[in-house]
């Protein structure tokens, strides 16, 4: 259905041939635009619908006082299926602490929230196939697993910031949400506009990026450099992926430009993951909590954690 | 005179909240206290994690997102 939409728009309408540069990239675009937007806007508001009820508030008192291994793995699952926006990892992180729970869960939590979530995953299905979305949860979700267990050996503690473990939380009485039908998608739609509203900047530049890459790059010059013969490719990702921030949505279109271009699946990953989970802006919210120390830890662990996840797959391949 | 917190670090949605809860305040001609607390530790004091919270004279009924303008006035005709 997209597929005819960008054929009759850009081949038929603009009179683009295909096999131009400009004409893949143009048709690319309007296809994942239109294809991306549409998945967002219905996922969004069934999740919406289904849900009103996994506020942080909830996820801490699922995670408090179990022993470590629960612990983590609630963490872990809570993690990815709540899209956290990023300007409440501070309450989250004190709220936390303060309940007692382990900084290594902490963290764990930390790194699947951005990285995976139910929304992304419809959209990886979608664009990319059921098999892609399952490494890539997968994957996630192990190095949000190991990568708190390895911040915890690192005993984290002594970075936290002092006021932090200061600070006591009251026990309120959130009003229950309202579970009417009309309450739900009411619930729903302003969730669609409130988190469309937020990351479209994101969706758009990726798509872009995606566009760019599928209509220039040659595929040549990937297979030569990206093919996934050459250890330093993963690495490399990884690192190029730091600096560069976008949602987790946002970066499934490039990777499905890369994809098809022959760019290796470990490569692709460690990218994706390293774009998503790995982000400057993350980085400074987070200094409030916890000093640098533990920022540049965390950021080590996790790089190596996506290099070491890139070169696992581009060896299975 | 009913006095209203919102609680928020400072993000987008946090002062959207406040302007709301002015807005229809005014459009009801009701008089109220409206107060923005920044404090991370006094806004994790009311048990809200989840940012804007909203409290009406000392309890909390909201906790994360815009809230609905049905929500609002209801706030503010209590």
């Amino acid at each position: 259905m997209f597929e005819i939409l960008a054929n009759m728009l850009i081949y038929q309408g603009m009179g683009l041939d295909p096999l131009s540069p400009t004409g893949a990239a143009l048709h690319f675009f309007v296809m994942d635009l239109a294809k991306i937007f549409a998945l967002l806007v219905i996922v969004i508001y069934l999740m919406g619908l289904l849900r009103a009820l996994l506020s942080p508030e909830r996820v801490r008192r699922f995670v408090r006082g179990r022993p470590d291994w629960q612990a983590r793995g609630f963490a872990v699952s809570l993690g990815a299926v709540t899209p956290f926006c990023s300007c409440s990892s501070v309450p989250l992180f004190i709220g936390f602490v303060e309940a007692g729970i382990p900084l290594g869960v902490t963290f764990s939590f930390l790194i699947a929230s951005p990285m995976i979530n139910e929304v992304a995953a419809v959209i990886l299905v979608g664009i990319l196939g059921w098999k892609l979305a399952a490494l890539y949860v997968t994957a996630g979700l192990l190095v949000a697993w190991f990568g708190g267990l390895v911040m915890q050996a690192f005993r984290p503690e002594r970075w936290v910031e002092d006021y932090v473990w200061k600070i006591h939380m009251g026990e309120a009485d959130l009003p229950a949400p309202d579970r009417s039908f009309a309450g739900r998608h009411r619930y729903a739609v302003a969730e669609v506009k409130g988190i469309v509203g937020r990351i479209w900047k994101w969706v758009v530049l990726g798509i872009g990026v995606g566009a760019l890459f599928h209509g220039f790059v040659p595929e040549q010059w990937v297979g030569e450099y990206l093919g996934g013969d050459a250890w330093y490719s993963v690495p490399a990702a990884v690192v190029l992926g730091i600096p560069l921030y976008s949602n987790a949505t946002g970066v499934i279109p490039v990777a499905e430009a890369m994809l098809t271009k022959g760019v290796a699946v470990g490569t692709t990953l460690a990218l994706m993951m390293s774009v998503a989970a790995l982000s400057l802006p993350e980085m400074l919210i987070l200094r409030k909590v916890i000093k640098w120390q533990a920022l540049a830890l965390f950021a080590a662990v996790l790089a190596v954690a996506f290099t070491l996840v890139g070169w696992g797959f581009n060896f299975l391949a | 005179m009913k006095n209203i917190k919102v609680l928020g670090s400072g993000c987008k949605n946090c002062e959207t909240t406040a302007n709301l809860i002015r807005i229809a305040a005014e459009q009801a001609g009701a008089e109220i206290e409206l107060e923005k607390i920044t404090d991370m530790a006094e806004i994790m004091g009311y048990g809200v994690m989840s940012t804007p919270g909203v409290v009406v004279d000392g309890k909390v009924v909201h906790a994360g997102g815009l809230p609905g303008p049905d929500l609002v006035r209801q706030w503010i005709a209590e």
